[in-house]
């Protein structure tokens, strides 16, 4: 059984008014199932509003479904009794560095999870030395953290989920407010832990370009999985991913173009290497 | 009118040990109507360079003018200025605060002493030329989505009827449709409406895609200054400050190095498809 597991989760957002009678009712996950797997680094695009941020609160109890169930390694997150073992399994990482660091120093910050559920403070600190060297940021653990960049500060925030020991770690738009360099730090942080700790990841994010290495790309829209599948299958369907207000790479883009005019280019390249291979081939073929 | 940045200089906590140059000595003229791109890395001081244009931060010296006037002069309007110059922030839907979208737009122009026919007017036009539905009108804006509270926003402040706007990170956190409407949208209004467009940005490709020139800031100076094309060829530069070139760039240079005949002065999808179509032919 995988380590997250949905069944037919729909997701309601309702609406009362002053007297508590219905207003409006928005379904915003709608009959969801997922089924993922320890270790897999899956990744979920889809346009603003279209349920993604929804699902992503739902594995760690942020929010329960209105119908179907979630289970997180077998625990059913609509039972209070799971709640705590929940949070600890499955950690999350927000958008905004600056929501979710309260610690005045680097060190203090990433402990703070671990204290809170008792673990002792000689294994507290052998967590967050453990955390901080796995997203490079060991050197900085005297620091202040209001005085990091946004792409350090993500990743204070990712090691004080790992502090934790999770099993899973959502990450919701982890680098929508960080600059190019940010973003890769980022980046090449979640892959390390996906890769050497062996860590779940579910990342969710409107760059195309950070979903490349994911082993199973879901797109949503209107609450619904609308396509599932490898960064290649999901990035051949240029037109129907622009029908769903999203897009390719440029560089997928570009051999799309290229194909269309009659360049013999094979279908879903990801990157600048991959593209300026397959053009040599064609060039030999002449 | 250009706007002209006369050796300013910016210095955050002056006189105490944390003292550090946010700006040193930039030079600048940007003519009427152009569309410039400011890239740079965090912390390059594109923020604090776009404050100084319509009077939220004072220089430590030197001085701003626009339409050939000391902005930064005691008896100067700031009041005026900034109804001239605009400035929408990052994330500039944190700041929508009325029950309908349309009241909110009316906030700015009623604040600036016209009638209420002539602010209800001026909202209008605004909330239309900002690509706002009609039936959003009277809705709350905490119902709409994350691209539409931004136009609703850009909206606010194009009703003040600016001649410069200025865009701080204008597609962060949008999906990749609603980055691409927001840019037509701003390069509508420089096109149609003649106005002088400053983006900040971190995204290459768009800042290529959409720009007449660009600025490149590091640490504190302008770093390279020109069109895409000559900024984009300073390659080995560019990464020096943090910043990469455009992907499809990046292609043409490595098809240049295994020794194909292709443009490397490419900034844009539609050039680099056009340039490998006759090479590849």
């Amino acid at each position: 059984m995988g380590i997250i597991k949905a069944e037919k989760v729909v997701f309601e957002y309702i609406r009362r008014d002053e007297e508590g009678n219905v207003e409006s009712i928005k379904r915003a996950v709608d009959g969801v199932d997922l089924d993922i797997q320890k270790g897999q680094f899956i990744a979920i695009l889809g346009h603003n509003g279209s349920g993604k941020s929804t699902l992503a609160k739902q594995i760690n109890a942020i929010l329960y479904p209105s119908e179907g169930t979630v289970l997180v390694d077998g625990m059913d997150t609509a039972e209070a009794e799971y709640l705590w073992d929940i949070r600890k399994e499955a950690g999350m990482v927000f958008q905004n560095p600056d929501n979710q660091i309260i610690g005045q120093i680097v060190e203090e910050d990433v402990g703070f999870g671990p204290e809170n559920i008792g673990v002792p403070t000689e294994e507290i600190w052998q967590r967050v030395e453990e955390s901080l060297k796995a997203v490079g940021m060991y050197e900085l653990r005297k620091k202040s953290p209001n005085r990091l960049s946004g792409g350090q500060k993500q990743r204070i925030s990712i090691a004080g989920v790992l502090a934790m020991h999770p099993k899973c770690i959502v990450l919701d738009e982890p680098t929508a407010m960080l600059d190019p360099n940010g973003r890769k730090e980022v980046i090449r942080a979640v892959r390390a832990l996906n890769e050497v700790e062996n860590i779940t990841v579910l990342l969710i994010t409107h760059y195309m370009e950070e979903v490349i290495h994911a082993d199973r790309v879901i797109v949503m829209e209107q609450g619904k999985v609308r396509m599932q599948g490898t960064p290649k299958e999901i990035f051949s369907q240029v037109k129907t991913l622009q029908s769903l207000r999203l897009d390719v790479p440029q560089v997928t883009l570009l051999a799309h173009e290229l194909q269309k005019k009659g360049i013999p280019l094979p279908d879903g390249i990801l990157s600048v290497e991959e593209l300026v291979e397959e053009i040599k081939k064609t060039s030999h073929r002449k | 009118m250009p706007i002209i940045i006369d050796h300013l200089n910016y210095i955050y906590e002056s006189g105490t040990a944390m003292e550090t140059a946010a700006l040193k000595d930039i030079c600048l003229t940007i003519p009427d109507g152009q569309f410039v791109g400011v890239i740079g890395h965090t912390g390059s001081g594109k923020s604090t360079l776009i404050q100084h244009l319509n009077g939220l931060i004072c220089p430590s010296s030197g001085t701003v003018y626009y339409n050939g006037e000391d902005i930064f002069d005691e008896d100067y309007d700031k009041k005026t200025l900034r109804s001239k110059v605009g400035l929408v922030f990052q994330y500039p839907e944190h700041q929508l605060f009325e029950a309908t979208v349309f009241k909110d737009v009316c906030f700015g122009p009623s604040n600036l002493g016209l009638t209420n026919k002539e602010t209800e007017l001026r909202a209008y036009e605004a909330l239309k030329l900002a690509g706002v539905k009609d039936d959003h009108f009277y809705q709350s804006p905490f119902d709409l989505s994350g691209g539409e509270k931004r136009r609703v926003a850009i909206a606010g402040v194009l009703a003040m009827k600016p001649e410069v706007l200025i865009l701080d990170e204008p597609t962060a956190g949008l999906d990749p449709q609603g980055r691409k409407e927001i840019l037509s949208l701003i390069k509508k209004l420089q096109v149609q409406g003649g106005m002088t467009i400053l983006l900040v940005s971190h995204s290459m490709d768009d800042v290529a895609e959409y720009v007449d020139r660009i600025i490149v800031m590091n640490a504190g100076t302008v770093f390279l200054d020109g069109t895409p094309k000559e900024v984009f060829r300073q390659e080995a530069g560019l990464q020096e400050a943090g910043l990469q070139v455009p992907q499809v760039t990046q292609i043409m240079h490595r098809l240049k190095k295994e020794g194909f005949d292709v443009d490397t002065e490419v900034v844009t999808l539609a050039g680099a498809l056009e340039n490998l179509c006759n090479v590849l032919r």
